[in-house]
């Protein structure tokens, strides 16, 4: 009998959840128009294209206005740059950099926002390194600054005559 | 190395701390471990809610780590890779094959990662090539010996940009694992990490770089999941403009390389002639790869310092 009323609670939370969550859902839909970009550094291009030129770059945590999709590719504006980014760029939660308590509670959920910094990070990592001083971290770090720019790489794709499927857009 | 494999076994909940004796499903215990934790004290009525929110998070398995929570992953499992692997000290090498391989990464379907893609030379002859979760991707020198031009080796390439972009690495994580780092995340997210949870959430991720180096390095991954990367492969190579039937002169090759039983490909990945197989019903019959003078001299000079 106490079992039964502990699980009848139960479902009572559960469908009061449930309807909360339906709740939330609309109001992330309504605006979907707004995403965050969720990398260090991403390139903003002029065409929707792997080719596409590079006119500016956005930072983690930047949001964006999508004014208009195209397969993978959303045409945002913000922080003072405009263009075509690529989606894996882009979450629809939003990153938050410098989190307060009553954010934290939210985040929690795991469906509005993102915290940045939480969960596993270089307090983490330090950590790791504290009880595994055999593994050696130099080469990660130094592999991880070899950057190749997009200019680079189209010098390389045309010496090489290397020619991409999708169109001249450069 | 050993020691990480002998890993930690972990407490399979992390509401130990809220004194649970032995772990429910993450829906039950979600419920009850946030009332006996406010019930006891152990948790504020306020964290008590977020350690239900947790329930809902957990479902969500591998799709909850963020971008940049992978790229901290992708770090620690590269640093284990080079320690069994020594990196190799030739900046023209490692240079050429990071303008192919991020020049590749920009046509897969993942072109951005939160630390983008990198790749190193390893020195060895063993037929290998690792991918760590984020795109910090490792490739033997006895593997580049597989390669007799650019698109072979750009196929290569390809097929650990593949296992990046379909996230094969973070999937290795077992979903206990996932459940714990979860739910340390989502109780204690308001604040920065104190001591205990510091160190529970660095068991968690000891336990996931061990799940992920014991898979790639050792067990290797399904043979859907090495068929996935395959097809991304040739997809990345397709919109590049490098001809696909690189995958399969690479394969070809690596096949007259492999030595039955050995600790690389012939372990870890099926066998070259049942990926060929697969791979030609994307690709249609080999034709013989046709490489300009220029792409070939660079590709030469390049692997002649590897
Ligand atoms: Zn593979």
């Amino acid at each position: 009998m106490l079992q039964f009323k502990h699980v009848a609670a139960a479902l009572t939370r559960r469908m009061i959840m449930a309807a909360a969550l339906v709740a939330a859902a609309a109001v992330v839909t309504a605006a979907a128009a707004t995403m965050s970009v969720q990398v260090k550094d991403a390139p903003v291009r002029a065409t929707p294209s792997f080719v596409g030129k590079v006119v500016g770059a956005l930072a983690y945590g930047d949001q964006v206005e999508i004014q208009q999709t195209q397969g993978a590719w959303s045409k945002v504006a913000g922080a003072g740059v405009s263009g075509w980014m690529h989606t894996s760029a882009l979450s629809s939660k939003k990153i938050v950099l410098a989190a307060g308590q009553k954010q934290a509670n939210v985040a929690a959920s795991g469906d509005e926002l993102a915290l940045a910094g939480k969960g596993f990070n270089s307090d983490v990592e330090a950590q790791f390194k504290a009880g595994h001083k055999d593994i050696d971290f130099t080469w990660i770090n130094r592999m991880e600054k070899i950057r190749i720019s997009a200019a680079e790489m189209q010098v390389f794709l045309q010496n090489g005559g290397v020619t991409p499927k999708e169109g001249g857009a450069k | 190395m050993n020691m990480l494999y002998r890993a930690a076994i972990l407490p399979l909940c992390a509401l130990a701390l809220a004194g649970l004796p032995a772990c429910q499903t993450m829906d039950t215990l979600s419920e009850v471990g946030a009332g006996v934790a406010v019930a006891t004290g152990v948790a504020t009525p306020q964290q008590g809610q977020s350690i239900k929110k947790a329930g809902s998070a957990v479902g969500k398995t591998f799709e909850s780590i963020t971008p940049e929570q992978e790229y901290y992953i992708g770090r620690t499992v590269g640093a284990m890779v080079l320690n069994q692997y020594k990196p190799l000290d030739n900046k023209a090498a490692n240079n050429y094959l990071n303008v192919l391989g991020q020049t590749l990464a920009q046509f897969s379907d993942r072109p951005e990662t939160f630390g983008g893609y990198h790749f190193l030379v390893m020195e060895t002859e063993d037929v290998n090539a690792f991918s760590a979760p984020g795109g910090l991707i490792f490739i033997s020198r006895g593997m580049i010996r597989c390669c007799q031009n650019e698109d072979a080796l750009a196929a290569v390439l390809a097929h650990e940009i593949g296992h990046v972009e379909l996230q094969h690495g973070l999937q290795a994580i077992s979903k206990s694992r996932m459940t714990s780092a979860l739910t340390i995340l989502a109780t204690e997210s308001a604040k920065s990490f104190g001591g205990q949870e510091l160190a529970q959430l660095t068991e968690a991720f000891e336990g996931s770089i061990t799940d992920i180096t014991s898979t790639m390095m050792n067990n290797g991954y399904s043979r859907g999941f090495e068929r996935q990367a395959d097809s991304a492969a040739v997809t990345i190579l397709q919109r590049s403009g490098y001809d696909p039937n690189g995958l399969i002169a690479m394969l070809t090759q690596m096949k007259k390389q492999l030595k039955p039983g050995g600790h690389d490909f012939a372990k870890t990945h099926p066998s070259p002639d049942s990926r060929i197989e697969d791979i030609a019903k994307l690709v249609g019959p080999a034709t013989p790869i046709v490489s300009p003078a220029a792409r070939q001299a660079r590709f030469q000079a390049a692997a002649g310092k590897i």
